[in-house]
C-alpha cells in the first residue's frame, strides 16, 4: 500500500495517470454518442434504426467495434506508407491533447495552465495537419480534395471562433479555463452568456453581444468538426468519403473516435465559455466536485445532441457559400462584438 | 544531468534532425511536414525557457501558416518539377557552398573558443516575464509604438493581397 502511494506521488507517474484519465471518459462517451446519433438520425427521418442487437439495438456500437477490429487493414501500394499510418494518430493526438485544459470539475483538470483556452486553439490546429497528411498520403484524388477543402474550411473558421473566444476572455479577464469557470460560479445568472458577475448595467448591455458571440462560436465550431452542414471535406456524393476514403479497420476507427472526441471538445468549450463550465445552475445547490463533473458532462452532452440534431436537419453548404459565411458574415460581426465588448468592459 | 537539461538535449537533437531532413527531402510536402516537426520542437524549447505564451503563439501561428504553405505546394507546384529545379542551380551552387562553409566556421568558432556557450542559469523572474499579463502590459506601454507600426505593416500587406487577388473590371 505504501509503495503504491509512493509511486503515485512521483511527479512523472502522476502526470502519466492524469494524461490517461480523459481517455477513460472518451471511450464510453464515444460508444454512447454513436448510439444516440444513429437513433436521433433515424427518428428525425421517421425510421427506427437498430432494433435487433440487444434491447432497441443498444449493443450495436459494440458490434460495430468488433466489425471494425476484424476488418482487413489495407494500405494502398501507391500510398506513402509512413505518413499514411501516422495521420490518424496525429488527428487523434491533436484532439486529445486539447482535453488537457478541460476542467471537468473544480477538482479535476489535466493541466491548469494560464494559457488554457489559447493552448486549446493552438493544439487543435494539429488536427488539420493530420487531415492534410492523410489526404496527401493516400495518393487518391478524392482524398486530396477532401483534405484541401478541410484545410481551407478550418483555417477560415478559426478566425471567427478565435474572435468569439477573445470576446469571452475580455469579459472574464483570464485565459485559464478553470478561472473562467470560477468567474461564472453562483447560478445561472452569473454565466457569461448573461454577462458574468459584472455590475448590473454592464451585464444587461453585454447580453446581446454575448448571444451573438455564442452563435458565432457555435457555427464555427460546427465547421471545425467537419460535420453537416459543413461536411464538404467528406461529402459522400462528391468525394466518396473525403480524406479517409482509403482507410479501413483500426485506422478508420481512430478517425471516427477522433471525430467524436472533437465533437465533445467543441461542445465543452461552448459550455466553458458561455454556460458556466462545471458550475451548478442553482448556485450552491447541487454543487461540489462530483456534481461539477455531472453538470459539465450533462451540459456538454446537451450541445453534442444539438450538433447531432442540426446535422440531420440541415442540408450541406456549397464551398463558396461556406467561405461567404465565414469571411463576410461571421468575421465582421465578431469584430464588431469584440469592439463593443471592449467599450463596455472598459467603461 | 537534470530533467530540464535532458529535455533540452532531446528537443535540440530532434529540431536539428528535422531541420536537416527538411533540406534533404526531395518532395516539398515531406519538407513541409519536417518543418512542422521543427516548429513543435522550437515551441518546446521556448517552454523550457518559461516563455509559455511565445511557445503557444509559435505553434498556433506556424502550424496554421505551414498548413497554408502545404496547400499552396500541392496546388501551385507541379510535384514532378524537382528535377528541373536542380538544373537551374549552376553558379548559385558555388556561392551556396562558400556561404555554408563560412557559417560552419563561425559555428565552430563559437562552440570551441567562446565562453558564452556555458549552460546559463535561468533568472528566477523568468517565469513571471513569460506570462500573458506581463507581455500584454509591456506591449501596450513600453513597446506601444513598434506594436502599432507592426499592425500597420500587416494591414498594408492585407490590402496588397486583396488588390492582387481582385478581378480586373472589364470596361
Amino acid at each position: 500500500m505504501e509503495n503504491i502511494l509512493q509511486l503515485l506521488s512521483n511527479p512523472i507517474v502522476s502526470a502519466v495517470l492524469m494524461a490517461l484519465a480523459p481517455l477513460l471518459f472518451i471511450l464510453p462517451y464515444a460508444l454512447v454518442t454513436i448510439y444516440i446519433e444513429m437513433k436521433m438520425a433515424a427518428h428525425i427521418q421517421n425510421r427506427l434504426a437498430y432494433m435487433q442487437t440487444g434491447w432497441h439495438g443498444t449493443l450495436q456500437p459494440f458490434a460495430d467495434i468488433l466489425k471494425l477490429l476484424q476488418k482487413e487493414d489495407i494500405i494502398p501500394t501507391a500510398a506513402s506508407k509512413f505518413l499514411f499510418i501516422l495521420a490518424p494518430y496525429l488527428v487523434f493526438v491533436g484532439t486529445y491533447s486539447s482535453f488537457a485544459v478541460l476542467p471537468f470539475s473544480s477538482a479535476f483538470i489535466g493541466s491548469n495552465i494560464d494559457l488554457g483556452i489559447f493552448f486549446l486553439i493552438a493544439v487543435s490546429s494539429l488536427v488539420v495537419v493530420g487531415l492534410l497528411m492523410s489526404g496527401w498520403a493516400s495518393n487518391n484524388k478524392w482524398s486530396l480534395f477532401g483534405a484541401l477543402r478541410s484545410a481551407a474550411q478550418i483555417v477560415s473558421y478559426e478566425i471567427p471562433s478565435a474572435l468569439a473566444i477573445l470576446g469571452v476572455v475580455m469579459v472574464s479577464g483570464t485565459m485559464s479555463t478553470q478561472e473562467m469557470t470560477h468567474f461564472q460560479d453562483g447560478g445561472i445568472g452569473q454565466w457569461i452568456i448573461f454577462g458574468g458577475n459584472l455590475p448590473l448595467w454592464q451585464k444587461l448591455s453585454l447580453i446581446p453581444f454575448m448571444i451573438i458571440l455564442f452563435l458565432i462560436y457555435l457555427v464555427s465550431s460546427m465547421a471545425e468538426v467537419n460535420r453537416t452542414p459543413f461536411d464538404i471535406p467528406e461529402a459522400e456524393s462528391e468525394l466518396v468519403q473525403g480524406y479517409n476514403t482509403e482507410y479501413s479497420g483500426m485506422k478508420f476507427a481512430i478517425f471516427y473516435l477522433a471525430e467524436y472526441a472533437n465533437l465533445f471538445l467543441v461542445s465543452a468549450v461552448v459550455v466553458i465559455l458561455f454556460f458556466g463550465g462545471w458550475t451548478s445552475p442553482f448556485g450552491t445547490f447541487l454543487s461540489g466536485p462530483v456534481w461539477g463533473a455531472f453538470w459539465f458532462v450533462t451540459k456538454g452532452m446537451l450541445f453534442v445532441c444539438l450538433n447531432i440534431w442540426l446535422r440531420w436537419t440541415l442540408p450541406r453548404l456549397r464551398v463558396d457559400q461556406l467561405m461567404y459565411v465565414s469571411w463576410k458574415v461571421l468575421t465582421p460581426f465578431a469584430l464588431l462584438c469584440v469592439l463593443a465588448i471592449g467599450l463596455i468592459v472598459v467603461m | 544531468m537534470t530533467f530540464e537539461q535532458s529535455v533540452f538535449y532531446v528537443l535540440a537533437a530532434v529540431s536539428i534532425f528535422s531541420a536537416v531532413m527538411m533540406l534533404l527531402q526531395r518532395s516539398p510536402v515531406n519538407s513541409a511536414l519536417y518543418l512542422i516537426l521543427n516548429f513543435f520542437c522550437l515551441g518546446g524549447l521556448y517552454l523550457t525557457l518559461n516563455a509559455q505564451f511565445i511557445a503557444v503563439v509559435h505553434i498556433s501561428v506556424y502550424a496554421g501558416a505551414i498548413m497554408v504553405l502545404f496547400v499552396f505546394v500541392i496546388m501551385l507546384l507541379n510535384l514532378g518539377d524537382e528535377k528541373r529545379l536542380r538544373e537551374h542551380l549552376g553558379i548559385r551552387m558555388y556561392f551556396g557552398i562558400a556561404f555554408s562553409v563560412a557559417l560552419l566556421a563561425e559555428l565552430l568558432y563559437i562552440l570551441g573558443f567562446s565562453s558564452a556557450n556555458a549552460y546559463v542559469q535561468q533568472s528566477p523572474s523568468a517565469a513571471e516575464i513569460g506570462t500573458v499579463e506581463y507581455l500584454g502590459k509591456v506591449l501596450f506601454t513600453k513597446f506601444l509604438f513598434p506594436f502599432e507600426i507592426t499592425s500597420f505593416l500587416l494591414l498594408a500587406a492585407i490590402i496588397g493581397a486583396v488588390i492582387l487577388a481582385k478581378k480586373k473590371v472589364v470596361q
